[in-house]
């Protein structure tokens, strides 16, 4: 492995994961260049949540879960017994496939992450609420009952809100499941155009069942199936002239 | 198609009605026997009720004494029983696998059927009769064990309704474990331990065996937790069984004040439950 380049953010190599007797995950290597976007695509139960959750050692509270290989970022292994989970997860930030906001106001939802991380400046978090919740659109809906409950959100200002308490927190990697799909086209665009803009400054991992989103705003887009990782290419590649069989007959829409 | 659905909505409505129908009558069933308890203290008790009885202990006529004493002893109770219990809780709901939780949990099985007399004979050797004396805080200790497996058992039927979901996302912004259990999963299930540990208090305010042998009684008004303490439950009991008239309305102005108590104590706990929900 001495041939790493410095550039990618994310690794994985020969990883297998299994729930109990069911191997969900099956000689995984993929390589993650920081300051992308990769799309994660394939049919429902193939395993692009189950990865995902790799990334940032989530399944560590499945309790049947067992994961074999090596997964780095920035070059060392988080599943080092040395590895701080929590400061990992700092790093590692996650959007669910489902919102999950805490049940408190809106404010401390997305403040909750910045204060445990030891800032203690009200005006700085503060500043940081406001503009996390301006960059995914959500600003104006909720300005005026900041300290309203954030369970009263609509199902799609509480992805938005979710997303807003992940960005806050500044991690390197983000890790998105689903982020729009419980959202109107107008928000879906809002937070397109939010993923573009982070990659500036992040490395963002997209689950996507939208294959014009995977295209639209992808660098690299990786085809799973059955727990197999089947291509993985630049998006522009993969949709045009993908190299595996089974990928053209997905992205065409051809499968089954 | 069309026809078959016509014929069934009339079946399902008469179906619907009935269950709704017992439904309304078990429940008044049951209110039926709770009503009757209560309409009946009051109307034995409330004549009896009065100042001096409030005022005075029993060496004067009175049972403040009583009142003073079931307060004390609850409220050390609670203060033992409820981070035991709710600690134990958390411990049960966040290890459902392990080998220790599942002892821990047939234990607290065991001890909610051990009848309460024999908690109190437990007390009893261990406090009272290495400290040579009968004291409040043998009761208590008393009262705190079987306070122990109704908030244990509640905490944990609590902790478990909270949604995977919600520790996840606290666990994916980085909270540590201890900060997931307090900023995010305690609060969540606040109302439902608050609801367990109403209901172990209201028990404990009822009962007379385990005191028996641990605070024992005492006629006089008295704070200190070393020495014998008496109880309203204790004290209806002594009361109920003379055969002096007057001791009898005692009695029953004594299990109004305690009914009242524990009404008060639930309504306000309500009230703090419904708050804390806004
Ligand atoms: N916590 C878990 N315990 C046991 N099995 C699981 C768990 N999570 C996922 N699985 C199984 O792992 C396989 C992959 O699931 P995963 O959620 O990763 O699929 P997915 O590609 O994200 O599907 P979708 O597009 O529907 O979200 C499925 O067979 C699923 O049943
Ligand atoms: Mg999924």
């Amino acid at each position: 492995m001495a041939m790493t380049k410095e550039k990618d953010k994310l690794k994985v190599e020969m990883l297998d994961l299994f729930y109990g007797a069911n191997h969900a995950l099956k000689k995984i290597n993929i390589k993650i260049p920081a300051n992308n976007i990769i799309a994660f695509i394939g049919p429902s139960g193939c395993g692009k949540s189950s990865l995902l959750k790799c990334l940032n050692r989530m399944n560590d509270l499945v309790s049947n879960a067992v994961i074999t290989g090596l997964v780095t970022l920035d070059n060392n292994d988080i599943y080092d017994k040395k590895q701080d989970v929590t400061q990992l997860r700092r790093k590692v930030g996650m959007v669910f496939q489902k919102p999950n906001p805490f049940p408190k106001s809106i404010f401390d939802n997305v403040a909750y992450g910045i204060r445990i991380s030891g800032e203690k400046n009200k005006q700085k978090i503060t500043d940081i609420v406001e503009d996390s919740l301006k960059r995914v659109g959500l600003w104006k809906e909720v300005e005026n009952r900041l300290f309203d409950s954030a369970l009263a959100l609509s199902g799609g200002q509480a992805q938005r809100l979710c997303i807003a308490r992940t960005i806050a927190t500044q991690p390197e990697v983000i890790l998105m499941d689903e982020p729009t799909s419980a959202l109107d086209p107008i928000s879906t665009q809002v937070i397109e155009e939010l993923i573009l803009e982070l990659k500036e400054s992040y490395t963002v991992v997209i689950v996507t069942h939208n294959m014009q989103q995977a295209a639209r705003i992808s660098d690299i887009t990786s085809f799973f199936y059955l727990g197999e990782i089947i291509e993985v290419n630049p998006t522009h590649k993969l949709f045009t002239t993908p190299e595996n069989k089974l990928t053209e007959k997905y992205v065409t829409g051809r499968f089954g | 198609m069309v026809e078959i659905q016509k014929k069934r909505i009339p079946w399902n409505l008469i179906k619907d009605k009935l269950f709704l129908s017992i439904i309304l009558v078990l429940s008044f069933l049951i209110l039926v026997p709770v009503i009757w308890i209560l309409g009946y203290i009051f109307y034995e008790g409330f004549s009896y009720v009065n100042w001096s009885l409030l005022i005075g202990d029993e060496r004067n006529g009175g049972i403040l004494n009583a009142i003073v004493g079931s307060l004390i002893m609850v409220i050390v109770a609670t203060l033992f029983a409820v981070p035991v219990g709710v600690l134990a809780g958390i411990f049960l709901s966040e290890n459902k696998q392990s080998r220790f939780a599942e002892i821990i949990r047939v234990l607290v099985d065991v001890l909610q059927g051990v009848p309460s007399i024999v908690i109190g004979i437990i007390a009893y050797v261990w406090i009272v009769l290495p400290l040579k004396s009968f004291s409040a805080f043998s009761g208590a200790l008393a009262l705190s064990i079987i306070m122990l497996p109704v908030i244990i058992k509640n905490t944990e039927e609590s902790l478990k309704l909270i949604p995977g979901l919600l520790k996840e996302a606290a666990y994916s912004i980085g909270a540590p474990y201890h900060k997931v259990i307090i900023d995010i999963v305690l609060p969540a299930c606040l109302s439902g331990i608050l609801t367990g540990i109403l209901v172990a208090i209201a028990r404990v305010f009822g009962e007379t065996a385990p005191l028996l042998f641990t605070a024992f009684g005492n006629p006089d008004l008295q704070f200190s937790l070393f020495k014998p303490m008496e109880a309203l439950p204790p004290l209806i009991y002594k009361y109920a069984s003379s055969p002096d008239t007057d001791m009898i309305h005692k009695a029953w102005a004594a299990s109004l004040i305690l009914a009242v108590i524990v009404l008060i104590l639930n309504i306000s706990t309500r009230l703090v439950i419904k708050k804390l929900k806004r």
